[in-house]
């Protein structure tokens, strides 16, 4: 009995029923659009929350300075004066693979003001490699060059809300001078937004100046707070997290025995630990959506007992006319099957539309695996199988004589 | 000498029910050669309905032997049977059985479905030629809710012909229908017989019977009469006979 000819027995027997094949399809239609819909949300947040973190620079490696005195009084990391400027130099010199940026960070707080306007905020002396590092671009103007770090240059870029807060007449900042702990400085860049961090920081109320100017011309100190890095990749992280630290271990002259007198972190952690947390809600979406599936299935089981008993006559005919018993196993189970693929087709349709509809209208974000259409499809198929085998044994095991006679 | 189609000797089937043993048939032996026509009879619980099981191989037998175009029906398996009913049976029943919400074509394909060695193509012949048999072609794409009891008997007919089987077993195939219709069912029949058909036809009406060419009466698990029909009555005479139906 050659297959096709038994799926297109089975295609005619839903054919003769098609508002209760496509009812019964409905459940796994629900159960696996649920699916994709679901994991569709939850994966997009995962990669939202993902790439939030790395707009802060997921290969950001931060170093900070600390104690390493094991007693004694502890000293918070900004009073200690370990880091210097000649650790930059010292990382410089490694001229890593790995590190493709790195840049001193000195900041102070104070006072920003713009004729009658003025306002609180943070500037913070850095090279210019310090925008690749944090991810920050520019939205206008341009970026202060190496010969401005070298002369102390008096120029410096505004974040959004430096620039809210001190032109409110929307005037163009660029070539203007606000003064900032009543040193003036021309403004030569324009930041774009990026809004809050995921620790709810502004991360637009800023002032970027050269550090060498913050140094010598606000705080007149000579130790950084902290340097940032990145690393060329994530994966790379960890091997310039190594080099780093020697270096400056080095740099420091540290024993063999003694602690760092630095931490150097990266961001590798703080994504695990969220997208760990973030997995989980994927999963319990999923699962809650697998058991819509499973529900689905055992629709179509019941349908398909339904369909079995309504339609003994017509199975003892089969029989009468030639259909081994495994003929008519296999019909029963390739319109279980139909019935379950028609379904999961739709429902993927129907789920990568919903996942749409949720991304256009909440404005959620979305990611669709190519993988979670390809498992909710061969769940399905194998819905199909297991809950229409049994209905289907019990259609290949009638005997012929009493179906043929059952009223 | 004719061909034997069906050649049964000491045939005998029983039942256990409960701690009883019911022996419906308690050894029957005839043959039917190629081209009878032949009505078997008998009043309810006389081991007709049995009989035609063991013919239709849908049941086996307990005792005896029954060969079916020479083919030893007792030693098959379920799939050998259900291959047998395919080939060499054709079914005609009381109630029809055709599939609801399926065309008249889809119904009389239906057993070549099961067919393998037969192309879509070839599946369709057959069937139109079969409708043609009995006279149906024009109604080929009509479901049974849109036919007559006679023309769905007909359609069944069809179905029966399409594998081109050695033998159509019908069970009280003009049980349902009224006396004129059963009359153009007989007709058909007899018009098939002549054609070279085998006809095993399972009744308990003697009217129908005396279309045949040999009746056998079975009684109580036994036969109780072989009988050749010396005058086989024509289903046409006899339709032709019948009153104007009258308008109402």
């Amino acid at each position: 009995m050659a297959i096709l000819n038994l799926i297109k027995i089975a295609l005619k027997a839903l054919k003769r029923n098609k508002l209760r094949a496509f009812l019964t399809m409905l459940g796994i239609i629900i159960g696996v659009a649920a699916v994709i819909a679901m994991m569709a949300i939850g994966e997009g947040s995962k990669q939202s929350i993902r790439s939030s973190l790395s707009g802060m620079g997921s290969n950001m490696i931060t170093i900070m300075p600390q104690s390493n005195e094991p007693g004694g009084v502890r000293l918070q990391g900004s009073s200690i004066q370990t880091l210097k400027l000649e650790d930059i130099t010292a990382i410089e010199r490694l001229k890593s693979k790995n590190i493709n940026g790195l840049s001193p960070v000195v900041s102070t707080n104070g006072q920003a003001i713009k004729g009658g306007y003025n306002w609180p905020t943070t500037i913070t002396g850095v090279s210019p490699d310090y925008l690749q590092i944090r991810q920050l671009k520019l939205k206008d103007g341009i970026l202060f060059s190496d010969r401005d770090v070298r002369s102390f240059a008096k120029v410096c870029l505004l974040g959004q809300t430096v620039i809210t807060n001190l032109f409110p007449d929307g005037s163009n900042p660029i070539g203007q001078i606000i003064r900032f702990k009543n040193i003036p400085f021309q403004v030569i860049g324009v930041l774009e937004p990026k809004g809050q961090s995921n620790f709810g920081q502004d991360q637009d109320d800023i002032i970027l100046a050269p550090y060498t100017t913050v140094q010598k011309r606000i705080t007149a100190t000579n130790y950084l707070q902290s340097i940032y890095a990145s690393a060329v990749s994530e994966s790379q992280s960890d091997a310039a997290t190594t080099e780093i630290s020697d270096a400056i271990r080095q740099s420091h002259r540290l024993l063999a025995n003694q602690n760092d007198d630095f931490q150097v972190r990266t961001q590798a952690e703080l994504i695990s630990t969220i997208s760990a947390t973030s997995s989980m809600l994927t999963v319990l979406l999923t699962a809650i959506a697998g058991i819509s599936l499973f529900i689905g299935g055992i629709g179509i089981m019941n349908i398909m007992y339904v369909s079995v008993t309504e339609r003994t006559r017509e199975i003892g005919l089969r029989m009468s006319i030639g259909a081994r018993g495994r003929d008519v196993l296999m019909q029963f189970l390739i319109e279980a099957i139909l019935i379950s693929i028609t379904g999961g087709i739709l429902g993927v349709i129907l789920g990568v539309s919903a996942a749409y509809l949720v991304s256009f209208l909440l404005k959620w974000p979305i990611l669709i695996a190519e993988s979670s259409i390809v498992i909710s499809f061969v769940v399905c198929a194998i819905t199909g199988v297991f809950f229409g085998y049994y209905p289907a044994k019990k259609a290949s095991n009638l005997d012929p004589i009493d179906a043929l006679r059952y009223e | 000498m004719e061909k034997k189609i069906l050649d049964i000797k000491d045939l005998r089937r029983e039942f256990v029910m409960g701690d009883q043993n019911v022996r419906a048939l308690k050894g029957i032996s005839f043959d039917i050669k190629a081209g009878e026509f032949v009505t078997i009879m008998g009043s309810s619980g006389s081991g007709k309905t049995t009989l035609l099981n063991i013919l239709g191989c849908l049941d086996k037998p307990t005792e005896g032997t029954y060969y079916l175009d020479g083919v030893d029906v007792k030693s098959l398996n379920k799939d050998e049977l259900a291959g047998l009913r395919n080939h060499k049976i054709g079914f005609v029943f009381q109630a029809y059985n055709l599939l609801p919400r399926t065309s008249a074509l889809e119904n009389v394909e239906l057993p070549l479905f099961y067919n393998k060695e037969i192309s879509a193509g070839e599946r369709k012949e057959r069937a139109i030629r079969s409708l043609e048999a009995v006279k149906l072609a024009e109604r080929f794409d009509h479901t049974p809710s849109q036919l007559s009891g006679g023309q769905q008997q007909r359609v069944a007919i069809a179905r029966a012909l399409v594998n081109q089987p050695v033998m159509i077993l019908a069970d009280e195939a003009t049980g349902n229908l009224d006396t004129r219709t059963s009359y153009e069912i007989m007709a058909l029949m007899q018009e098939l017989n002549g054609q070279g058909k085998t006809i095993v036809f399972v009744t308990h009406e003697p009217d129908i019977a005396a279309f045949s060419s040999r009746t056998i009466m079975l009684r109580d698990g036994k036969i109780q009469k072989d009988t050749i029909n010396e005058n086989q009555r024509s289903a046409k005479e006899a339709l032709a006979s019948l009153p104007e139906a009258d308008d109402y």
